[in-house]
């Protein structure tokens, strides 16, 4: 799914990167690494749920889960096999 | 005893980290009064120095002012000094009750109530005032404390870019849903000096039944042309739904704060804030100060304008030696250095020079956006300006960065 790590990457850089910031990768920490704070978390797990038509529990979108593109896209890929 | 061996290298641990991190704060003594002329005891135990101080919010310099100092001595003798009560139970005096009136009329709002500090209106008024069914959209830039405030209430929360206001309203309308929308803002920014866009905010909020809360902590008394504060200088008075300020920078700078506006969404912080239901009234020295301080700010602009003109003043005379400054007309004026170890440095240095500024960087700032944070206060005069900027340009030629951009300054120090 090479399609939908590029999808997550393009939204995280789209909605948390301001004009000066450096560029990220599939592996770059989001949250560990300041690029998102938690409050600004809801977004992204709003975006995930409404594309991908899945529903995130609290309790799995932790900031681990949520820390690199990658991250993500396992955890995408774990709601959207059942 | 539970403070074991064990326990006390636990903390011994995180202050190391701290410290390894170059991050340990050190508090240095002042011996005078609040002013622009300070006696400082720094490091602790040595010799007494005199610098003027260019990190104050004594933005008006009304800390140690004799009108404000006679007031607060009068509310001392008549009021006492300390109420030993909440505000509800017996801690409210008729001039806590005059104050609320004061500060609406100057900020022109329905109602008004007192908090002990403004980190505590921003701590107490989200969770009073919303529930889960309703959403907090805030500013990534806004003060610690209104963070604080957003933690302790169950609302959905949300965020957008700095002052971009279509990515605010592209969380308007993603939060279309929600019983109530707060969109949440500083009126001036305490690390950058820029102002809130607050017209173009309160349009939108009006376009999508939002209501707007603004923290004017850092433009209360003298932002717009009468010190109304942010929504004066954006035309959009009597506009803001919750305004909450602090008296502990420009109004005095002793300590208090308060939640203004919607005299319901008031109502109900008098009813439900936890900071204000359970913790100490504003004691009445404090509060005859405030009284005072509003008094002398309805009478005249003069301090207000001289602030204004100093600012100038000093924006121009950085800029012409040479250095990057962050763009705005707020006397919060950052002179940009990038680099953690090189603010520190400067800030050494300038202490050196007789002159006191703080380097500020991260995570107080991002990383490389290092910083000293200078602000002008009414109470400086031009001499006092001249003084700090010759010392500003000894010690920016001796790190040999006046004139370089960022990007030079980047490459010879780096982040
Ligand atoms: C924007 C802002 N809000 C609130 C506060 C807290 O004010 P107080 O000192 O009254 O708690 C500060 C002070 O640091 C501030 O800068």
């Amino acid at each position: 799914m090479a399609d939908m790590k590029d999808t997550i990457l393009e939204y995280v850089k789209e909605e948390y990167l301001e004009d000066e910031d450096e560029e990220i990768g599939y592996n770059t920490p989001l949250i560990s690494g300041g690029i998102v704070d938690s409050f600004s978390m809801v977004s992204l797990k709003k975006f995930l749920e409404t594309k991908y038509s899945i529903s995130i529990p609290d309790e799995k979108a932790s900031p681990e889960a949520f820390d690199t593109v990658n991250s993500i896209v396992e955890l995408v890929n774990e709601f959207l096999k059942d | 005893m539970a403070y074991s061996d064990k326990v006390r290298e636990i903390y011994k641990e995180q202050l190391k980290d701290i410290e390894n991190a170059g991050i340990f704060k050190q508090e240095r003594f002042i011996h005078s009064t609040q002013a622009a002329d300070i006696e400082v005891e720094y490091p602790a135990g040595s010799s007494l120095k005199k610098v003027i101080n260019m990190c104050a919010n004594n933005y008006l310099g009304l800390s140690s002012h004799p009108e404000v100092v006679k007031a607060a001595h009068e509310g001392l003798d008549s009021r006492g000094y300390g109420m030993s009560s909440v505000r509800f139970i017996c801690g409210t005096q008729d001039i806590h009750n005059e104050l609320e009136k004061k500060v609406s009329e100057f900020l022109g709002t329905e109602n008004t109530i007192l908090f002990p500090s403004c980190m505590d209106a921003n701590a107490g008024v989200f969770e009073a005032i919303l529930g889960s069914e309703d959403v907090m959209i805030s500013d990534r830039l806004v003060h610690a404390s209104i963070i604080d405030g957003i933690r302790l209430c169950s609302a959905e929360r949300d965020t957008f870019k700095h002052s971009n206001m279509e990515h605010l309203e592209k969380k308007l309308q993603l939060h279309a849903d929600k019983r109530l929308k707060v969109v949440i803002t500083d009126g001036v920014f305490s690390m950058d000096g820029d102002c809130a866009k607050l017209d173009e905010m309160v349009a939108l909020c009006a376009k999508y039944d939002a209501m707007l809360f603004v923290d004017e902590s850092h433009a209360s008394g003298f932002i717009g042309k009468t010190g109304r504060g942010t929504h004066e200088k954006y035309g959009v008075l009597g506009k803001i739904d919750i305004i909450t300020t602090t008296f502990g920078k420009a109004l005095g700078g002793a300590s208090g704060g308060c939640v203004s506006g919607r005299k319901e969404l008031v109502e109900i912080c008098r009813q439900k804030a936890r900071p204000y239901l359970f913790s100490n009234t504003i004691a009445p020295v404090v509060v005859s100060g405030v009284l005072k301080v509003l008094d002398i700010l309805s009478r005249s602009t003069e301090r207000r304008d001289k602030l204004e003109k100093n600012t100038e003043y000093w924006r121009k005379g950085l800029t012409e030696a040479g250095f990057v400054l962050k763009e705005g007309d707020t006397p919060i004026v950052p002179v940009m250095l990038f680099n953690a170890k090189l603010a520190q440095d400067v800030s050494r240095d300038l202490y050196e020079e007789g002159i006191y500024a703080i380097g500020f960087f991260f995570p107080v700032v991002s990383k490389g956006q290092a910083r000293i944070r200078t602000q002008i206060s009414a109470g400086h005069e031009i001499h006092h300006l001249d003084k700090a900027l010759v010392a500003f340009n000894k010690v920016g030629k001796k790190y040999d960065i006046l004139g370089k951009t960022k990007q030079a300054i980047l490459d010879r120090y780096g982040q």
